[in-house]
């Protein structure tokens, strides 16, 4: 009978950047999915006549660009194309525009704040020093604290060099910046609350705090330290929409002789003597392997895919702490055009940027105190973008794709599983909520999809629809992720590996998590790794 | 007692509350010449009694004496100098609308209708904290550890943290310390029980002087804080009110021979040659010594007391930029007689009574802290001191208590409207557990966050001379450069709240910071 070295449970961005690397090192290597379709949270879907959707994950920077080249994505046909522009609208009709160029972005800056202008560019340098210190973390395998193994106590040492080698003054500041909310933090740079608001918004994009919750400025970087082509902190579309991640990544797989099979989703990890022996399917199909990666969140992998018995009961209690609440929703939308904003100039090339409708901080906290409450935010934060306006391979020609992702939006209503009556209430608010701003948009929308986190774990399995598969809180990063002792990508048996976001450095589709968990599997199977470390882009 | 005319100290400590006669203290021990100089007629700073009526006294800042540093209490011998107990160690009853009130002791909850199975987790939870507290309690008496330029007390130091995360709580509760160390403590209680009572009254210990709520990412290490500091946080009523633990402090420091003078406020902290020669008082009279010690927060002392010019820029920036929000009033009340708590014996209200009925309503409240507004249904520690110590009321009882929240800076402002009406809500909302109580009362008062900054100096009304927060702790407290109690300016150094390891009264920073000038010396 046919047995594999190793399998990976989920086609995601970061299940098959784990299969390719291990592929790559001449492992015969099988990724089961669950859907009919790859990709996980990276997807392009035709959901409505020729419109390809990016319903999940929208734009494309944390990507690692060693693994694009390793892997040579760019030959499976992965096009990251930047997109310039986006603004904040005001409730007062006027907006705040994102521009490259730092001498324009200066002279919106002052238009809005003379004084704030100074603050930008204190604000960017900070910024750009946080990213460079932080992104060469990414492609590393965190240490446990409590080993005494030479490797363990190496990687401190290496950690605690690079804080010292910070000096006094920026590990301060970093210290600061790492445990700060990011409200507070916006307060040592700028006055104009629009300013703020306008920054802040990353801040808290699917992650239950509010801009006033200490820990937030650390997920501003986690959305900062991305870059395209080497732009640190540059925002990209994947030509053709997500999809294109997944697909490209596929191709990798296959191309160093990987499997992957659709319709195929994972009923338990099979474990033999502390041993993993494959896994048995949905269908009670039983597939073998000495080697299995689970690419699925934190509490599925061990509470829904593991006997506790081989689980254990200190994995169980961990996984059940885990933290993995949902914040966001999202609407795709199908245009038949593109929609005016009557705050814009006329012909304004911002909109084809991210642009945002919360523009102060304190609508911004109000909307996370309705998710307190178990409600979605009556005005919420919104983050909205039209691919189509740069890539125009995703609608029908003069079409257009609409991605509106919405902070906040609890996994349940007020205690009330979510149901096509709630969703229909949700969509829209939202869609009010931008009608405000654009007189047109109504006529313009051909369909639309509204997902709340219920939805998106339905489909993808994602727990509550959290975008990270679990909570960036400081708590569950590092060391800490998805908890003590099971940071390494190992997990609580023999041949057992964990490869997804729930692991360092986190959610995003950034491929990090995968990459290090092939690398540790190649270690453990002294094989020369095929896994790049950090080259110092910026 | 030294000679008046002659008005030159070894040093000088600008404020004479807790912290500063402790400095001064063990300064004096050591055989300095050191006078404290305090504005107010009477020293204590946070740590006073006042008359609230007609011979009824109240503790008007500070009201239980639950951080007492033990090594100061016994280096100042403060038992022999007044300091007496009219209660110790007293349990905490979490109020419960429905009148089946929850008993909270140091390891043991019961009533409210807790579970036998949380209460068995309670134990438990309990004595990790407490673990936790001892194995890392002794960070508390030592300055910051300076991983810049490391002395020789400081690698001991560090070694022995080392040693004692590794080996004193072994890899298992090292790492879980390591993952509830940034945790708010919702997440950290939901993941323990289940009563939402007993939830809420350990909630309100994390959020207690603090601008957070439940939800707040690392508040948890305050409710770590409130055990490790003091006697494992136990709760004690001294004889006298608060008063009487600074006027112990202050017979103390005489007795080792420090001169205290109260009604003299420093208009200046005197500068020559980039070091410190003195200070000015408000009336002229020129004070001098080569060691200034500040127990005001960083801000005044840099901004107002010794002037932004003697230090760089980057340091006067880090100064402004400490966080001092505080979002606690104070409630005081005469009372003819004690009112009835429904399903509380009168035994019982002698104990911490607190109002915090669950997770979800202390967040609610501090939501509108958030906007400068107060609580609807605002959250309280109640204590009625009279009931163990009769000098503070001739007849009748004194009720005094802690409410959260109250923000610093009200929208509108606090007006006398503004405060008429919070008092109002406070009252309310005893009442809902004390029905009778408006007939008992003979006079109430409210101590806004802007009464505490003008009465006791506490700026923005922060307990702590600045939030403490994971930025604002160890060596980043209060700024790095002050982290050792040293400020960069030659003879100059802080003593109070502001700097490690913060406020309550403990007095363990004037106990550090004295520690640190003499270590100075010495080497």
């Amino acid at each position: 009978m046919k047995k594999y070295d190793v399998i990976v449970i989920g086609s995601g961005h970061n299940g098959l950047t784990s299969a390719a690397f291990l592929a790559k090192a001449g492992l015969d290597v099988l990724v089961v999915e669950k859907n009919e379709y790859i990709g996980g949270a990276t997807v392009s879907r035709n959901l409505h006549e020729d419109w390809k959707y990016s319903n999940c994950s929208y734009v494309c920077s944390l990507f690692r660009p060693e693994i694009y080249r390793h892997l040579n994505l760019a030959k499976h046909g992965l096009q990251v194309v930047t997109y310039n522009g986006g603004f904040t609208l005001t409730d007062s009709g006027d907006y705040l525009g994102s521009y490259r160029d730092h001498e324009v972005m200066r002279r919106e800056i002052k238009r809005h704040s003379p004084i704030d202008v100074d603050a930008y560019d204190r604000y960017y340098t900070d910024m750009a020093k946080w990213c460079r210190f932080i992104r060469p973390m990414l492609l590393r395998t965190p240490p446990d604290p409590t080993s005494f193994k030479f490797r363990d106590l190496d990687e401190l040492r290496w950690l605690a060099r690079k804080f010292y080698d910070l000096g006094p003054r920026d590990l301060h500041d970093f210290m600061r910046f790492f445990t700060v909310s990011v409200g507070d933090f916006m307060d040592q740079y700028f006055e104009s609350d629009l300013i703020k608001a306008h920054k802040a918004g990353s801040a808290v994009v699917g992650t239950n705090l509010g801009p006033y919750s200490p820990g937030t400025a650390y997920v501003l970087l986690h959305h900062y330290m991305g870059d395209v082509d080497g732009a640190v902190g540059a925002w990209g579309f994947a030509r053709g929409g997500m999809g294109a991640v997944s697909g490209a990544l596929a191709g990798a797989v296959r191309e160093f002789g990987g499997e992957i099979r659709t319709n195929a989703g994972v009923d338990q990890i099979m474990v033999k003597n502390g041993k993993v022996t494959g896994v048995r399917l949905q269908s009670g199909e039983e597939i073998f392997a000495d080697r299995v990666v689970s690419n699925v969140d934190a509490k599925k992998t061990f509470l829904d895919m593991m006997d506790p018995k081989d689980a254990g009961e200190k994995v169980i209690k961990a996984a059940k702490r885990y933290k993995s609440r949902g914040s966001s929703g999202k609407l795709n939308i199908a245009l038949s055009g593109v929609p005016t904003f009557t705050a814009l100039p006329k012909g304004s090339e911002l909109i084809k940027g991210d642009f945002h409708i919360v523009d102060n901080m304190e609508a911004y906290e109000r909307a996370y105190d309705e998710w307190k409450e178990g409600m979605w935010s009556t005005s919420p934060y919104l983050d909205i973008l039209i691919p189509t306006l740069t890539d125009p391979t995703m609608a029908p020609p003069g079409k257009h794709f609409m991605s509106v992702f919405v902070q906040y939006c609890p996994a349940k209503v007020k205690g009330q599983d979510w149901n096509d009556d709630l969703l229909k209430q949700f969509g829209d608010s939202v869609i009010n909520n931008i009608a405000k701003y654009s007189p047109d948009i109504k006529d313009l929308i051909e369909h639309v999809e509204v997902r709340s986190g219920a939805v998106i774990d339905r489909e993808i399995g994602l727990t509550e629809g959290n975008i990270f598969q679990g909570e960036l809180s400081l708590n569950q990063l590092m060391f800490n992720r998805p908890f003590p002792g099971y940071a390494q990508y190992r997990g609580p048996v023999n041949g057992m590996y964990m490869s997804g976001s729930s692991n360092h450095p986190g959610g995003g589709v950034m491929g990090a998590p995968g990459a290090n968990s092939a690398r540790e599997i190649l270690i453990d199977m002294n094989i020369s790794t095929t896994v790049p470390e950090d080259e110092g882009d910026d | 007692m030294t000679d008046r005319m002659n008005n030159t100290y070894d040093a000088i400590i600008v404020g004479g509350g807790h912290n500063g006669l402790v400095c001064g203290a063990y300064l004096a021990k050591a055989g300095k010449k050191v006078i404290v100089l305090e504005a107010n007629k009477h020293v204590g700073g946070g740590a006073v009694t006042s008359e609230l009526s007609y011979g009824k006294k109240i503790s008007s800042c500070a009201h239980f004496l639950n951080q007492l540093n033990q090594k100061v209490a016994k280096d100042m011998d403060l038992a022999a100098h007044g300091l007496k107990l009219a209660a110790s160690d007293l349990s905490t009853i979490a109020l419960a609308a429905d009148g089946n009130h929850m008993h909270l002791s140091r390891n043991d909850v019961s009533g409210g209708g807790v579970s036998s199975d949380d209460a068995e987790k309670y134990k438990k939870f309990m004595s990790l904290m407490h673990e936790y507290a001892s194995t890392l309690g002794f960070l508390i008496d030592i300055p910051p550890i300076d991983i810049f330029n490391l002395d020789w007390d400081d690698k001991v130091a560090a070694m022995k943290l080392g040693w004692k995360l590794r080996f004193g709580l072994g890899a298992e509760k090292m790492s879980e310390f390591l993952r509830l160390i940034s945790m708010n403590i919702r997440d950290v209680l939901d993941d323990e029980f289940d009563n939402e009572l007993l939830k809420g009254a350990l909630s309100f210990d994390a959020v207690l002087g603090t601008h957070t709520g439940p939800y707040s990412p690392g508040n948890f290490l305050n409710f770590l804080y409130r055990i490790a500091a003091g006697n494992n946080g136990a709760v004690d009523v001294p004889v006298g009110g608060m008063g009487a633990v600074t006027s112990a402090m202050k017979n103390s420091s005489i007795a080792s021979g420090a001169e205290i003078r109260t009604d003299a406020p420093v208009q200046k902290i005197n500068v020559e040659k980039c070091a410190v020669t003195g200070v000015t008082l408000q009336n002229g009279e020129v004070l001098n010594a080569a060691i200034v010690i500040s127990n005001v927060n960083l801000k005044t002392t840099v901004l107002e007391l010794v002037s932004t010019k003697h230090f760089e820029a980057d340091f006067v920036k880090r100064t402004t930029e400490i966080r001092m929000r505080g979002a606690a009033a104070k409630l005081h009340i005469a009372l003819g007689d004690l009112p009835e708590f429904a399903g509380l014996e009168q035994s019982d209200l002698k104990n911490r009574l607190v109002i915090a009925p669950n997770q979800q309503e202390v967040e609610r409240a501090f939501n509108h802290a958030k906007y400068g507004e107060t609580s609807e249904r605002p959250m309280m520690e109640i204590s009625i001191p009279s009931l163990v110590d009769g000098s503070l009321a001739e007849n009748g009882h004194v009720l005094s208590a802690i409410v959260q929240y109250a923000p610093y800076n009200l929208k509108g402002g606090w007006t006398d409207a503004a405060k008429a009406a919070f008092l109002e809500t406070c009252i309310n909302r005893i009442g809902e557990y004390a029905p009778d109580i408006r007939k008992h009362i003979e006079h109430a008062e409210i101590i806004t966050p802007k009464d505490m900054e003008d009465q006791f100096g506490l700026v923005g009304g922060n307990w702590h001379h600045g939030e403490l927060t994971l930025d604002q702790m160890l060596m980043l407290r209060p700024v790095p450069e002050a982290s050792r109690y040293a400020l960069p300016l030659d003879g100059m150094y802080i003593c109070g709240a502001g700097a490690h390891p913060g406020g309550g009264i403990m007095g363990a920073a004037g106990r550090n910071a004295a520690q640190a000038i003499l270590k100075g010396e010495a080497s």
